[in-house]
């Protein structure tokens, strides 16, 4: 037995095709997302720390509570403490960068296979080939296209982390109970009604838990993704494998991991607040009104 | 409303033994005008129901098309009519297709085969843009699970159907709080529906339904899913609403008690056919076939039937006061047998019992008059009264006790014997 497969040759020829004939639409993309993830970079990086903590710690304590929020003022000011503050906040800009245009491919995506069958089982088994592939295979084509930076970074991240984007916002589609999907068609919702008054609000629980999910993959991957010059804690890891410098090296994970939980706290209780209907408004206030008789 | 009841009781005879619920309840009669018609309707689970269906024409059972089709039957040549204002209650068991057959009225299942006509015009041949005009319009829908969307208030919940249509928000709030307030939740217009018990969340659902003022309502089990108690509270809620404003109302429920207590009319379903279609005594004292009347059997009926559905009306005991007349009174009596006569004016309305024995006695004294030969402590009972209430009543008086509706108007009496027949009815 003597034949071989040179499936990889082939998609080196696809790829070195691509180079050639799509150049223009690959530079197109390139200079949305870096104009988009450069703006997001200049804000974050660019505003004063304090106010940046500020605005985070402000949403710890309107989300999840007063624990967190001193959580998280705690571990802001290490990170500052550390040094880290500028490649944290850059970090940051990649993982919202990121994660939005996750959302924006990966939401409609969702809708799409929800409601076709062919589309389910296509998209289905391309997901699993983008969740289950190495995550640095993904590096070598993206710095092909775009060359080394930002934007190879996030739209590897992109690809790495939409899945559960997908997946979710489908499953939550999916999964609205039957009685409801006919409520809504007894009272005269036509598709579209159907799909944005009904379908959608009553897979936001199930959609928030995949951008809790999507956003903790971007992170992860924005990481390995400064091995192509993503920039942000990412490289300070890197700094310390090159230089086995434990200290940098632990500092910088450290930085990452607390990023990690804040940003997981914070989507997390967007999703409870949908499952959950509302949030609480004027919970507060509510207590010193007078409540109507049971 | 009085006339059409004293005609109907003054037939006489067997046949009459009842009056029509409808036109106690809600003023339908049997010649109010039909507003949902369902014409030899078929609905067959398959992509291609030509083979189910021309089995099922050529008489085969829903037993047959699964075995040999592999094809699931839902509904099978089904005909019904709705009238205009009545409560029509579709009920049967589990896997009789009563649930598809409701979903097949608004047509969020598609019929295989078969007319739907609403107002005389057909649904099943509407393009997707009429039928969704016709939803919005003229049909309200409420569940079993309630449907509610968790992330509305009650108040954008009852408004829904307001909003598909695209009423501007200060006018469906407005519709929405009316219909909040007609179900008794005009306070919790701001709650979730999480906030909210199951009996609440269903008067949401209610309210839903009410909001875009719908000629027809489609309920489908919609108090399955309650507690005994409050499912009662609810029956009660939805005949009130019937008696404030007359809906054309089709009512799934798989509990006879249910059925036999807010349904004008019941159809019975069984293995995806109509069995039968009728008032709930004409059901309960002539079951079409053993199925229906093993349905039956459990029925309580002296829970189930009133007391104008049993009494007798008799016109050979019935007496005619004519002021100082008591003779041809007495001969009355005495060539027909009876003991007691039921004295009634002129235009219906009852008066008093009379006997031979009292009939006799005034008419051998010095100024023989009616009113001295009633007998005394005589009880009259109202037509709607339960007949289990009336057990100790009618065993402890020797006469039969005489039945009389709203207005006083003598429908006719129970006797002893009449009662032991209805409750010992067919079994």
């Amino acid at each position: 037995m003597d034949f071989e497969i040179r499936i990889g040759k082939w998609v080196e020829d696809l790829v070195t095709f691509m180079l050639d004939h799509f150049q223009p639409t690959f530079d197109a993309i390139a200079t949305v997302v870096n104009g988009f993830g450069g703006a997001v970079d200049f804000v974050l990086v660019g505003a004063p720390a304090w106010l940046l903590i500020g605005l985070i710690v402000a949403t710890s304590l309107w989300r999840v509570g007063i624990g967190f929020a001193v959580f998280t003022v705690a571990s802001l000011l290490l990170i500052v403490g550390m040094g880290l503050w500028t490649e944290t906040a850059s970090t940051l800009g990649l993982v919202l960068t990121s994660t939005l245009l996750c959302l924006l491919l990966g939401v409609p995506l969702g809708v799409w296979m929800a409601r076709n069958r062919v589309v389910e089982s296509v998209v289905r088994t391309t997901l699993d080939f983008m969740q289950t592939m190495p995550a640095f295979v993904y590096l070598i084509p993206a710095v092909m296209f775009f060359g080394l930076g930002r934007v190879p970074g996030v739209l590897a991240t992109v690809i790495f982390a939409m899945p559960p984007a997908v997946r979710l916002t489908a499953l939550g589609i999916q999964q609205v109970p039957a009685e409801i999907v006919e409520a809504g068609k007894a009272f005269g919702c036509h598709d579209r009604q159907l799909l944005f008054k009904v379908q959608l609000p009553n897979a936001l629980p199930s959609i928030m838990a995949g951008v809790n999910q999507t956003m903790m993959m971007a992170l992860s991957m924005i990481v390995i993704a400064s091995m192509i010059g993503a920039g942000g804690l990412g490289n300070v890891v890197l700094q310390g494998i090159q230089r086995l410098d434990i200290a940098l090296g632990f500092e910088s994970g450290l930085s990452v991991v607390l990023l990690a939980i804040i940003l997981d706290r914070i989507t997390q209780s967007f999703g409870r607040t949908a499952a959950a209907a509302r949030p609480a408004r004027f919970a507060l206030l509510r207590r010193f009104l007078p409540v109507p008789a049971r | 409303m009085t006339t059409m009841m004293r005609s109907t009781v003054s037939v006489g005879g067997p046949a009459s033994l009842g009056f029509p619920r409808g036109a106690a309840r809600s003023g339908t009669g049997d010649d109010a005008a039909i507003r949902l018609e369902v014409r030899n309707v078929y609905k067959v689970f398959s992509a291609d129901p030509k083979p189910a269906l021309s089995m099922l024409r050529q008489g085969a059972s829903k037993a047959e098309v699964l075995e040999k089709l592999n094809v699931n039957v839902g509904v099978l040549d089904a005909s019904f009519q709705v009238r205009s204002g009545e409560i029509f209650v579709i009920m049967g068991l589990s896997g009789s297709g009563k649930s598809t057959m409701i979903r097949l009225l608004n047509r969020l299942i598609e019929p295989s085969s078969g007319e739907i006509l609403l107002d005389g015009k057909d649904l099943v041949s509407m393009s997707k843009a009429e039928l969704i005009q016709a939803r919005r319009r003229n049909m309200g829908m409420v569940f079993q699970s309630f449907a509610l969307m968790p992330h509305l208030s009650a108040l954008d919940n009852a408004a829904f159907g307001l909003e598909i249509s695209g009423a501007s928000k200060a006018e469906r709030h407005k519709a929405a709080q009316q219909a909040l307030e007609q179900v008794g939740l005009g306070t919790y217009a701001h709650r979730y529906p999480r906030e909210m018990s199951g009996g609440m969340q269903q008067r949401v659902g209610l309210a839903r339904a009410l909001a875009n003022d719908p000629t027809i309502l489609l309920m489908d089990e919609a108090f399955s899913a309650l507690d005994p108690l409050i499912r009662t509270e609810m029956q009660d809620e939805l005949l009130r609403l019937q008696r404030e404003q007359q809906r054309t109302i089709v009512f799934i429920s798989h509990d006879l008690d249910e059925a036999m207590r807010i349904g004008d009319r019941i159809a019975i379903m069984e293995g995806g056919r109509i069995v039968q279609v009728g008032t709930p005594y004409e059901i309960l004292s002539r079951p079409a076939d053993d199925y229906v009347r093993s349905f039956f059997r459990n029925v309580d009926a002296s829970k189930v039937l009133r007391a104008g559905d049993v009494a007798r009306f008799e016109a050979s005991n019935t007496v005619i006061r004519l002021p100082g007349e008591l003779t041809p009174a007495l001969h009355q009596l005495r060539e027909n047998h009876h003991n007691f006569g039921y004295v009634r004016t002129q235009d219906g309305r009852f008066e008093g019992v009379v006997s031979q024995t009292t009939l006799e006695r005034e008419l051998n004294g010095p100024q023989p008059r009616f009113v001295n030969a009633f007998l005394p402590d005589v009880r009259t009972v109202n037509a709607a009264t339960p007949i289990h209430a009336l057990l100790g009543l009618v065993a402890d008086t020797e006469w039969p006790v005489p039945v009389v509706d709203d207005d006083h108007n003598f429908l006719g009496a129970i006797s002893r014997a009449l009662m032991l027949h209805t409750l010992v009815r067919g079994d």
